[in-house]
């Protein structure tokens, strides 16, 4: 199975896992920060008075969540950015744009219905006291949200978003079918030079859980820090 | 606009659940003046809740009006001076009046001294470090000067219900509105709370107080109301009310609470 020789040929190519990495990262990182503005944009929308913007969310949701990433990667990849010209440079000089940028928008959209849910769940949490408090304070609805009910909201559903974090460090992976150079794609790249498997999934496998377990634990420690005023 | 007596003047109020299958408020008309302090009492389910929640558009009637220094809050637009339609802003009318609650409501994520400064920084746009010194200056007189930096869940419910207090008077409130401030809390605090809405009552606030407690309403109350199945059934001073109860209803309430 593994082999000395396996891991000192593997080795030749580990400045594609290293770029696999960095590759995973920005990936991620990006799909955090575009999923998680699209889930607050539809978790208000769904519990808005306003019905036609309520059945948007609702339906996209629906759809997002009732199909598989790999349809919804292919769909967007191949049909909806077929005929645009997506400009064609390479992110830190090796990230080819077209190829990654429909994988961010890919995952994104699908992070953006699952985390959505999780923070209507978290909002829903908060008793409305909070609200009637804050409204006969004369804050403006907006200012309720930003400042009493979302915090709270958030520091509630903190475990979820974190799981929801690192299962997309995880999907990400899915990305290296329409040819974004991640961590998968540098062992498909190293087995197809070397004839070797194992050694290179054994990298992967300890790259994304290098990846994975440390993220869990720094937004544990961030739950812990947020949780002061809960205990004496 | 000539000087008014009357700070609230609520006409017709009606306020419907279901559908109309539930008449919390049943054709309520009523007049606050400019330093009043009204005592909302009756038994529970009768309305007392509703109606306060209505005179902040916490709870949006089903009809009527409610006017607030000569507008009439419930309607999206009022004709100014001019005669000009101007759309109306609840916000504006609501940090007039402040807003004591059952529950307390404090923000649990922040800090006593933030809360009380959260609001008039964000909405009267007030000097952070002035908002800071104007609520120390109240806790003080509270008798928390030393909790500022804590937080909600370390205090006692007196202590949470009298921070809730001085946290709407940091608004400069116009009206105090208190939801039944003393039903949740243990009786020991009970008086510690009395004692400061009785003391604010001494300085001239215009208050509207629900509440059960029969004594108190009797010792701060200039004119007390009872409310029944969402109508106000007899209003007066705490003397008429309490000594000559006129209607069977209220003779029948006092009857079991005193």
């Amino acid at each position: 199975m593994f082999s000395s020789a396996g891991f000192a040929k593997t080795w030749q190519y580990i400045q594609l896992f290293k770029e696999g990495l960095i590759c995973t990262l920005s990936l991620s990182a990006l799909t955090v920060l575009f999923g998680f503005i699209l889930a607050l944009a539809l978790a208000l929308m769904r519990m808005s008075k306003i019905k036609p913007l309520s059945w948007f969310a609702t339906a996209y949701v629906e759809l997002f969540r009732a199909t598989p990433m790999l349809v919804q990667l292919f769909i967007i990849y191949y049909v909806v950015f077929a005929k645009t010209n997506l400009p064609n440079f390479k992110l830190f000089g090796f990230i080819r744009f077209e190829r990654f940028f429909p994988g961010v928008v890919a995952l994104s959209m699908n992070s953006g219905a699952y985390l959505s849910e999780i923070i209507r769940a978290g909002i829903q949490s908060i008793d409305h006291g909070q609200t009637e408090a804050a409204r006969s304070l004369g804050l403006s609805s907006r200012q309720t949200l930003m400042e009493i009910v979302l915090p709270q909201a958030i520091k509630n559903i903190l475990p979820a978003i974190a799981n929801e974090f690192v299962t997309i460090i995880k999907e990400s992976s899915i990305c290296y079918t329409i040819g974004v150079q991640e961590i998968m794609y540098a062992v498909a790249t190293t087995k197809g030079a070397t004839y070797r498997i194992a050694e290179p999934l054994l990298i992967a496998t300890a790259v994304y859980f290098c990846l994975t377990f440390p993220t869990s634990k720094i937004i544990a420690y961030f739950e812990r820090r947020m949780s002061r005023g809960d205990k004496r | 606009m000539a000087t008014r007596d009357d700070i609230i003047t609520v006409n017709n109020l009606c306020k419907h659940f279901y559908n109309g299958g539930l008449k919390a408020l049943d054709d309520v008309s009523y007049k606050i003046n400019k330093g009043d302090v009204v005592v909302v009492i009756g038994p529970s389910g009768s309305g007392k809740s509703t109606f306060l929640r209505c005179l902040n558009l916490l709870e949006v009637p089903t009809s009527g009006e409610v006017i607030f220094d000569g507008v009439d809050i419930t309607k999206k637009y009022h004709v100014d001076q001019n005669g000009k339609k101007v759309r109306q802003n609840i916000d504006l009318y609501r940090r007039k009046m402040g807003m004591v609650f059952q529950h307390f409501n404090l923000f649990p994520h922040k800090t006593v001294l933030q809360n009380m400064t959260l609001a008039p920084i964000k909405v009267r746009k007030m000097d952070k470090a002035e908002a800071e010194k104007k609520a120390l200056q109240l806790l003080e007189r509270v008798g928390l000067g030393d909790r500022a930096s804590a937080y909600p869940i370390q205090l006692s419910g007196g202590q949470k219900q009298r921070v809730a207090i001085v946290r709407a008077l940091m608004m400069e409130p116009e009206v105090m509105l208190f939801d039944e401030p003393t039903s949740a809390l243990d009786p020991e605090m009970v008086g510690e709370v009395l004692s400061v809405i009785k003391e604010l009552a001494e300085t001239g606030m215009t208050m509207v107080i629900v509440t059960h407690e029969m004594g108190f309403a009797r010792e701060v109350g200039k004119k007390v109301i009872f409310m029944d199945s969402g109508k106000i059934v007899e209003d007066g001073t705490p003397e008429q009310i309490f000594e000559n109860p006129q209607s069977p209803r209220l003779k029948d309430f006092l009857g079991k609470v005193l």
